[in-house]
């Protein structure tokens, strides 16, 4: 995996105009997250109808990688029930490495199918100083929807 | 004339290769690399000489305490101090928190204020917040002028009767920029306010004399100029070292313990509480006769010529700019940038790539980079053992990641 792989370009894409940047009128949870060593912030406001994830807001300043994951993972989680997205994030952090797992998570032959856009960030894996900054947005919103 | 690629070659650690590219070590403002010559005084040091110092009655201790003092005295040498004047600390951070819990504490009240700029490291901020909480003064920042400089207008300003301590960095370790530190001094002494300098970005890379600065203590780490890590130093007029309180208590600090109290040894032991770090200070001692093998006058020499190249090779990078002084005059190679709408983080992975190691982020320097309006910096630090092929490598790697990011 090279580094042009990695910063293909849907994660420019998401990191140039990264998606679900309007706030959301009155949030149900809402959480902030910080990587206090590189300075990467997140904040993560979602809506529930049930439930379901019916509205999301991201936003943050800081890499590509944690803006582009954010903006990704804000696309992914929209309309999913809790379960759902419990269950992506769960994929998420072994496609990354961060819940070890011996499970092949994305399918070369059929990129995409998995996780969507979010395969993109799986060349993050080579560097493993910056896979804090893809987790970012996911550990957030694992702590909003928590509350 | 310095054979500056002999010196550069008395650094085993820069003839390693990152990621199939020879290593470019522009991060020296973090932490620097390591001559052979300090390598080897540690190794010889444990490997004859190791005993606890100031303890033994037999010869190896003996030795091993001679070897401590006459570091301190190559130290204070280095400085333009006395030897007693120097007082071992872990780093400069516990330097200032010396001072901070020794001096501060005790004489600082409500009413009173402190004076520190905005290009602080936080090493000279974090300790004076903590005597702020305790004591209740107050602590005011000086600005900086549009090219990084210190706003001296802004200073006289602030600077009044009430201020009772002025903290000032010689150097920026983000910006680069050489503070005006005499003339801060003279003026804080002219309110009554004594003086703490942090020299951790000059002494390493200027010749410091710690009498003509003015200031009352000065602050510097170890292993910043070319010393090992654990070990840095707190210079004090000597009446000053005289009246403060040791911060810390312990071993080897006292000359009489008794259930109801204690008192305390001589300056500069009574800094030093613990076993110190001694085998760390011989290290810093060889470390220190290095660079005076070298003299202090060419590493500055050598600095700036590569300072005025790195500058020029960067203000040809459309998109590039440097936060900080644009020019190599009272400077030294501390070089913040930012690329376009490159972040800092994204910066450091693709420079890396070409064996570039730069640092990214906010360089412990947060109110810094809250004035200057980014939320990081990409930081190139230059040091005696780079040459200019190290800055065409980072050049050549910024065109990568402007490639990369579809940057024109």
């Amino acid at each position: 995996m090279s580094l042009e792989e990695m910063y293909r370009a849907v994660i420019l894409d998401h990191y140039r105009s990264p998606r679900n940047r309007e706030p959301v009128e009155r949030p149900d949870a809402t959480a902030e997250g910080s990587n206090p060593l590189c300075g990467d912030e997140v904040t993560i406001a979602v809506q529930l109808d049930g439930d379901t994830l019916s509205a999301i807001s991201v936003q943050g300043q800081g890499c590509s990688i944690s803006q582009a994951s954010a903006s990704m993972m804000s696309q992914a989680v929209l309309g999913k029930t809790e379960k759902e997205i419990a269950e992506m994030t769960e994929t998420f952090k072994k496609m990354m490495g961060v819940i070890e797992t011996e499970e092949v998570v994305v399918d070369e032959d059929r990129p995409g199918a998995t996780l969507g856009d979010l395969e993109a960030l799986q060349g993050v894996r080579k560097f493993p100083v910056r896979i804090k900054c893809a987790d970012l947005a996911w550990t957030t919103l694992e702590e909003a929807l928590g509350q | 004339m310095i054979d500056w690629d002999a010196v550069r070659a008395d650094f085993p650690i820069l003839s390693r290769e990152m990621n199939g590219y020879p290593l470019a070590y522009l991060d020296s403002a973090a932490t620097s690399q390591k001559p052979r010559a300090v390598l080897d005084a540690i190794i010889e040091f444990y490997t004859t000489t190791n005993a606890n110092v100031h303890r033994g009655a037999y010869a190896l201790a003996d030795e091993a305490t001679q070897a401590y003092e006459a570091a301190r005295s190559t130290v204070a040498r280095f400085v333009g101090a006395q030897t007693d004047e120097i007082v071992f600390t872990r780093g400069a951070t516990s330097a200032f928190n010396t001072v901070a819990y020794g001096w501060a504490l005790r004489n600082l009240r409500e009413d009173d204020r402190i004076l520190l700029t905005i290009m602080e490291h936080h090493a000279n901020i974090v300790p004076w917040q903590l005597i702020s909480d305790l004591t209740g003064c107050d602590i005011e920042f000086v600005g900086l002028t549009p090219d990084g400089r210190l706003d001296m207008e802004d200073f006289y300003h602030l600077l009044d009767d009430d201020v009772k301590l002025v903290g000032a960095s010689m150097a920026s370790n983000v910006l680069g920029t050489i503070n005006p530190i005499e003339e801060i001094a003279e003026a804080a002494h002219g309110v009554g306010a004594l003086v703490i300098a942090d020299g951790a970005q000059a002494v390493p890379h200027t010749r410091v004399n710690v009498y003509e600065t003015g200031v009352d203590w000065l602050c510097f780490s170890g292993h910043k100029m070319l010393g090992p890590t654990g070990i840095g130093a707190l210079w004090g007029r000597p009446e000053l070292l005289e009246s403060m309180e040791p911060a810390e208590g312990g071993g080897e600090m006292i000359t009489d313990v008794r259930l109801d109290g204690a008192t305390w040894a001589a300056v500069p032991h009574k800094f030093e509480a613990g076993t110190p770090p001694f085998a760390q200070a011989v290290g810093l001692g060889a470390a220190v006769e290095y660079l005076e093998a070298i003299g202090m006058d060419n590493i500055e020499a050598r600095e700036r010529e590569l300072t005025e190249y790195a500058l020029k090779q960067m203000a040809n990078v459309d998109g590039l700019t440097v936060h900080g002084p644009p020019t190599a005059e009272k400077r030294v190679g501390a070089i913040s940038f930012t690329l376009a709408d490159i972040h800092p983080h994204d910066l450091a992975t693709i420079l890396d790539q070409r064996g570039v190691a730069i640092r990214a982020g906010h360089h412990c320097a947060r109110p810094l980079a809250r004035s200057l309006d980014v939320p990081a910096t990409a930081r190139a630090s230059l040091y005696l053992y780079n040459r200019e092929s190290d800055i065409d490598a980072l050049i050549e790697a910024l065109a990568d990641a402007k490639e990369l990011f579809s940057v024109a």
